[in-house]
């Protein structure tokens, strides 16, 4: 697999990571080398085994509908930087 | 296919409609965290530090949401999968603190199922469900607040959701607004959801293409975040008429997620397409795929109540209804109750009437509900009981009524109270007969030379005479006896 400038520039978009355009070529020929490494892992022949969802043998556990968390609205907001009214605040986003 | 066909410059289009209803579970708690979901909280005071997204939390699921989610299923004759598995949905928005919504992609819970819709001309029509899966809701925004800041309010997010997709069977506003409307119905009788519309518990967002008939399907436009019945009608014609107009003009319809206005009447784009979502979905790391048994699964079929569609085939057989009337004392439950209580007392047929003429006219005049009746179904039972034995004529019944819903009296009360009571002693309706006719010598004789349809108008002198409470078939069998003898 080869990455290109362009899904470099994309995937920096999406997860809103600002690149510099001078550092596209060089970002993408490392995040290439690393995908290509984690490919070796398609030599391994997986036909017919089910995907493994755990290390050990254990299944999703449920909670009951119970409200016990919660209530804490100065605590959700402490490392807000301008939080008002315990609202959280950005700059405006309006679509 | 439904008949529904717009008119355009090159002739008529056909429209084609799926939707994608959200509906908030009801619960208690949040999907994936034991913070409170209910409506209206203080700003941020039902967040917890899973919904906040704070580095290390973990979500747990809440079995409620499943079961709700798995009850629903089975109301919608859905196929259940018994194993699912939850993935994330990434997109960045200032609401969103996971910078991903915790979603079920390729593995939803509930399968392909089918739901019969009652339409306004009392048909019915099966639309599919393509799947239902859970999901937890977004913070809100609030861009109001002040002039150069967003505010935000964490209490949704994380709140369970359940999107139900149906398959593009519908083709036209009503169909559409039908199906909303029965789904809200039957997600209100099992509650899994509370169905309020205007408090966001329930929203749609509506896919619309138009196409010339028999061909194949156009490009569709997904109208966000629809949150009454009535704007889904309105915005899906809106949205085929510019479709409409956009390919007739020569132009193509884009696929895009537009908004609608119902101030403006009009659909607008909500993004431009650079900002064209890319959700790299993947299972979600933190959750195992979610399991359960058959067992698990009969035990929710068992808390399903009667549902709509069987209740309206019931009150049909059983109380001799037709499918119109059938489908609107059934599209809530609380009617439906309502309704059977008051059908004990008397004709089923008449019951009926009585509910969806008198009752909801005088509800809507004084914007009510039917939990808010100042009449009780005992009550309006009763009333009818007067009728059904004679104790007072149709006609008083109707002003009866009017007094029964204005101080929340008892029928017999106040026919008691006013003298009501119809007269059925013949002797004295002979009385008042005899002197009608001994006042009205002109009309006797045009009535004696073959005028015989002015027995219409002596039998409203008598019931006037005696205002109102005469019985009016003996009044007419009596009339007939003395002016034909």
């Amino acid at each position: 697999m080869a990455l290109d400038k362009e899904t470099v520039a994309k995937v920096a978009h999406l997860a809103r990571i600002k690149v510099p355009e001078d550092r596209l070529d060089s970002l993408a020929g490392e995040l290439d080398g690393i995908v290509n490494w984690v490919e070796q892992l398609g030599e391994v022949d997986v036909e017919g085994v089910a995907p493994m969802t755990s290390a050990v043998e254990t299944s999703l556990r449920w909670r009951e509908d119970k409200v016990d968390d919660g209530g804490y609205p100065e605590k959700v907001t402490a490392n807000a930087p301008d939080a008002q009214m315990n609202f959280y605040t950005t700059p405006k986003v309006v679509e | 296919m439904s008949d529904y066909r717009l008119k355009g410059e090159t002739g008529e289009w056909e429209v084609v409609i799926g939707l994608e209803v959200h509906a908030q579970v009801s619960s208690k708690a949040k999907l994936f965290s034991g913070a409170a979901t209910a409506f209206g909280a203080d700003p941020n005071a039902q967040v917890s530090l899973v919904d906040a997204a704070m580095p290390g939390m973990l979500p747990v699921i809440n079995g409620e949401c499943v079961r709700q989610a798995v009850r629903t299923g089975l109301a919608l004759n859905a196929a259940i999968n018994k194993q699912s598995v939850f993935a994330r949905k990434n997109y960045f928005y200032a609401d969103l603190p996971q910078g991903y919504q915790i979603s079920q992609y390729d593995q939803p819970v509930v399968g392909e199922g089918e739901v019969e819709v009652d339409l306004p001309d009392g048909t019915t029509k099966v639309v599919g469900i393509e799947r239902l899966h859970l999901e937890q809701d977004a913070g809100k925004s609030m861009h109001d607040q002040h002039p150069k800041k967003s505010f935000i309010d964490l209490n949704r997010s994380g709140v369970a959701l359940m999107e139900i997709v149906s398959k593009p069977d519908m083709g036209s506003p009503e169909e559409a607004a039908a199906y909303v409307s029965t789904l809200r119905s039957i997600l209100r009788y099992i509650g899994s959801c509370d169905g309020n519309m205007a408090e966001g518990s329930m929203r749609a967002d509506v896919n619309v293409s138009v196409r010339k008939p028999g061909e194949a399907l156009g490009t569709r436009a997904e109208l966000k975040n629809i949150n009454s019945v009535r704007f889904v009608r309105q915005a899906v014609e809106i949205e085929a008429l510019r479709q409409i107009a956009v390919i007739e003009g020569g132009g193509t319809v884009d696929q895009e997620t537009r908004l609608f206005d119902p101030s403006k009447g009009e659909t607008r784009s909500m993004r431009n397409k650079e900002e064209a979502h890319d959700y790299r979905y993947f299972p979600d790391p933190d959750l195992l795929p979610l399991e359960f048994d058959d067992a698990f699964v009969e035990e929710c079929r068992g808390t399903l109540p009667e549902l709509p569609a069987e209740k309206k085939k019931r009150f049909m057989e059983s109380y001799g209804l037709g499918a119109y009337d059938a489908a609107v004392l059934v599209a809530d439950w609380e009617i439906a109750n309502y309704f059977e209580e008051v059908a004990k007392h008397g004709d089923p047929k008449q019951a009926a009437n009585w509910v969806t003429v008198e009752l909801f006219g005088r509800l809507n005049k004084a914007d009510k509900t039917i939990l808010e009746s100042p009449v009780s179904a005992a009550s309006l039972g009763e009333l009818l009981g007067l009728m059904a034995d004679d104790t007072i004529s149709g006609k008083i019944a109707k002003d009866v009524f009017d007094e029964m819903f204005e101080t929340g009296k008892g029928a017999k009360e106040i026919v008691e109270a006013k003298g009501l009571k119809q007269i059925t002693d013949s002797g004295e309706i002979e009385a008042i007969v005899d002197k009608v006719v001994a006042d009205n010598p002109d009309q006797v004789e045009k009535y004696r030379g073959g005028k015989t349809g002015l027995i219409g108008w002596f039998v409203g002198q008598v019931m006037k005479a005696s205002q109102g409470k005469a019985n009016p078939k003996m009044v007419n069998d009596l009339l007939q006896k003395k002016l034909d003898g």
